[in-house]
């Protein structure tokens, strides 16, 4: 058995999966640098990421597969679950050594898992256009703060630079410590050190816009309002939004004092 | 004056909340010129306590109205507080909503001041605006007011995505009794104008390219239902004809929620016909996606739906002589019309059925509803060998499965 140490990123993923079949390395355990644990037996390999491998390896998959299953075996990555990159490279064995298109294959088992992992990912994508709520500060600029379950922010970036393309925004990842930036041009990916804790009440009221406040006030009243009570289904509505997403949502926060 | 403004919003959102269509998909409308928005298969930003999903700002421009409708809580004779916005609050409204990744867009009604065209005047006002001062793209649903001139119409498909007139009674008989200023006619006749401009549009789209869109998303109606003493076979076949003779998108299915003491009502307290809307929106989607016709979900001899299991497996009961069929050769038109087994996973069956045989352990892998579908396919030489009747089946089902309506909306008192 060979540990195959990469960095981490997808790059250096495929540039793994290309140099197992150059040295011909036989049951690869493929290793994010850092998690490796040093193998009492066996050997290992490090890999230094190259660009003109992980092209290789990508433009041979783009020959082979779909476009959409080309897109699903990237968002699965994108789960940063711990057993993916292995099955990735098993899956891309797998595409690899077969002469027709498998990826429909669901009963291959690596097949299913990148389709079911991939659609995993697309939820909590689709979850992020939703729930994200920007608020507005008094230097123009609409914000929000999110902790996806999986790194998502690379596959929203795009559907928000065509919706908002007339207002800057800011998307920031707190737990992956990195956001998306739109500056009415490009989106760009930033790195914040914050002078506050990012959640401090006064520090929010102190840079928000004016109106910030009755906007938001304004969404809980409407959603208030649009309930109807004698349909009331809590089951429901939680399975809709689970508890963990509550935190983004300005009509969850209290509810409005004072019924009209 | 911000207080203000929150009352109205409370008020006529309130009065909103019974029109249920809340879809934001279906047009095609993108951003133009770095502008504000755009639309796509539609996003629910929120959802209410009740599990409906919130995806536009849904408000009446104003509750006041001329007429008298029993079923409606904005009615001229109920007693309650009444508000108009400004076209300019509901723009700004809307606009701040969407700039803070609220709302897709807006869903306006609005009950009838003075005439038809001076109401449908104001809000084909706001849409205008919204498109015209704000280059906003977002997805916009205007209410035609039944009786609204032709040009003012033809002005609000230009700038909405969709529109809609609701039929609100399945038949010309409870129409006639509940809403005995609202003809028929009023709603029928508009409609056809509509599909006639819709189809238009489309062919001169074809013919020059820049043709502004007319109404992208096409148009809905909606009915309420449980009411009036109506049979899901009327129903049914109401919005089949809808499906069919006005190309509608979708008919909505409300179930009413008593909201007025009028003896020609059910009274306040009774529960919400939830269960009966919930199978006739199945039953739509059999007519709409899984390629069934509507004699083949109810008919004279089953003019109601069966209220304890789900159309399709009503269907199957009925027609078990077609039954057991192998899922590894059955045809996907079959495969989709087999209960437990969703169109998703039909193409998933389909597509890997190509590879070898499946096996049960693979059907349940898939995700299929496997308590269900055993009755009706085998997988090799898996499958339910006893002769069973359709009755024995039904019970077999019900009481391997939970229904979700249990729980929630027993008729039995709860105690503790």
């Amino acid at each position: 058995m060979t540990t195959v140490i990469y960095d981490g990123s997808f790059e250096g993923l495929l540039t793994a999966v290309f140099e197992i079949y150059e040295y011909k390395i036989t049951d690869p355990e493929l290793c994010a640098a850092g998690n490796a644990t040093a193998a009492l037996f066996g050997n290992t390999h490090t890999v230094i990421t190259d660009a003109q491998k992980f092209e290789r390896v990508y433009a041979k998959l783009r020959q082979k597969l779909t476009p959409n299953a080309l897109a699903q075996l990237c968002n699965s990555f994108l789960s940063e679950l711990k057993d993916i990159p292995a099955v990735i490279y098993r899956y891309i064995v797998y595409v690899l050594a077969s002469k027709t298109a498998v990826e429909n294959n669901f009963n291959h088992p690596d097949v299913f898992c990148i389709q079911q992992t991939s659609r995993k990912v697309h939820r909590e994508k689709h979850r992020m256009e939703a729930f994200v709520r920007f608020q507005l500060t008094k230097d123009d600029l609409y914000y929000c703060l999110v902790q996806p379950d999986y790194n998502v922010l690379p596959l929203i970036s795009h559907h928000f630079e065509k919706r908002y393309a007339d207002q800057r925004w800011l998307i920031y990842d707190s737990r992956r410590k990195y956001g998306i930036y739109y500056d009415l041009h490009t989106v760009e990916q930033v790195f914040l050190d914050f002078a506050h804790n990012p959640n401090d009440a006064k520090a929010i009221a102190a840079i928000s816009d004016e109106k910030e406040e009755l906007y938001q006030r304004l969404w809980q009243q409407y959603f208030s309002s649009v309930n109807i009570a004698a349909r009331k289904n809590m089951k429901l509505h939680i399975q809709h939004i689970s508890k963990r997403y509550w935190r983004y949502l300005v009509e969850k926060k209290g509810s409005v004092n004072g019924e009209y | 004056m911000s207080e203000r403004i929150q009352e109205k919003l409370a008020i006529l959102a309130d009065a909103a909340k019974y029109d249920v269509s809340c879809a934001s998909s279906g047009s095609n409308r993108k951003n133009k010129d770095k502008g504000l928005g755009n639309t796509g298969n539609g996003i629910c930003h929120a959802y209410t306590e009740d599990g409906r999903c919130v995806s536009l700002l849904k408000i009446l421009l104003t509750n006041v109205c001329i007429y008298d409708c029993a079923y409606c809580v904005s009615r001229k004779s109920n007693d309650i507080k009444r508000a108009a916005f400004t076209v300019q609050e509901v723009v700004d409204l809307t606009i701040n909503f969407y700039r803070r990744n609220y709302i897709e867009g807006l869903f306006l009604s609005s009950g009838i001041f003075s005439n038809a065209d001076y109401t449908m005047e104001r809000l084909v006002q706001v849409a205008k605006k919204l498109r015209t001062e704000h280059n906003f793209n977002g997805y916009i649903h205007l209410k035609t007011i039944p009786g609204a001139s032709e040009e003012l119409m033809k002005e609000a498909g230009l700038w909405a995505d969709r529109l809609s007139i609701n039929v609100e009674m399945p038949t010309k008989k409870s129409l006639a009794l509940l809403a005995p200023d609202k003809k028929r006619e009023d709603m029928i006749k508009p409609m056809q104008y509509l599909k006639q401009q819709i189809i238009a549009n489309k062919e001169e789209k074809r013919l020059f390219k820049h043709t502004p869109s007319f109404a992208p998303a096409g148009q809905s109606t909606q009915m309420v239902i449980g009411a009036t003493p109506e049979t899901d076979l009327e129903i049914l076949y109401m919005a089949n004809g809808f499906y069919k003779a006005m190309n509608m998108r979708r008919v909505y299915y409300s179930g009413y929620v008593p909201i007025s003491s009028d003896n020609r009502l059910p009274a306040i307290g009774t529960p919400v016909p939830m269960i009966r809307e919930n199978r006739l929106y199945q039953a739509d989607w059999l007519l709409r996606f899984y390629g069934f016709a509507v004699q083949e979900i109810v008919d004279k001899q089953n003019p109601l739906l069966d209220m304890d299991i789900d159309p399709k497996l009503g269907w199957a009961l009925r027609n078990l002589h077609l039954f057991p069929m192998d899922i590894n050769t059955m045809d996907y038109r079959m495969l989709v019309r087999v209960p437990g087994i969703g169109i998703q996973s039909a193409q998933k069956i389909y597509s890997s059925r190509r590879f070898g045989h499946i096996s049960w352990e693979q059907l349940t892998k898939l995700g299929i509803a496997v308590n269900r579908a055993r009755y009706f396919v085998y997988a090799g030489n898996d499958f339910e060998r006893r002769d069973l009747q359709p009755m024995q089946i039904k019970q077999f089902i019900m009481q391997e499965s939970q229904s979700k309506y249990k729980p929630n909306f027993s008729q039995q008192l709860k105690l503790f």
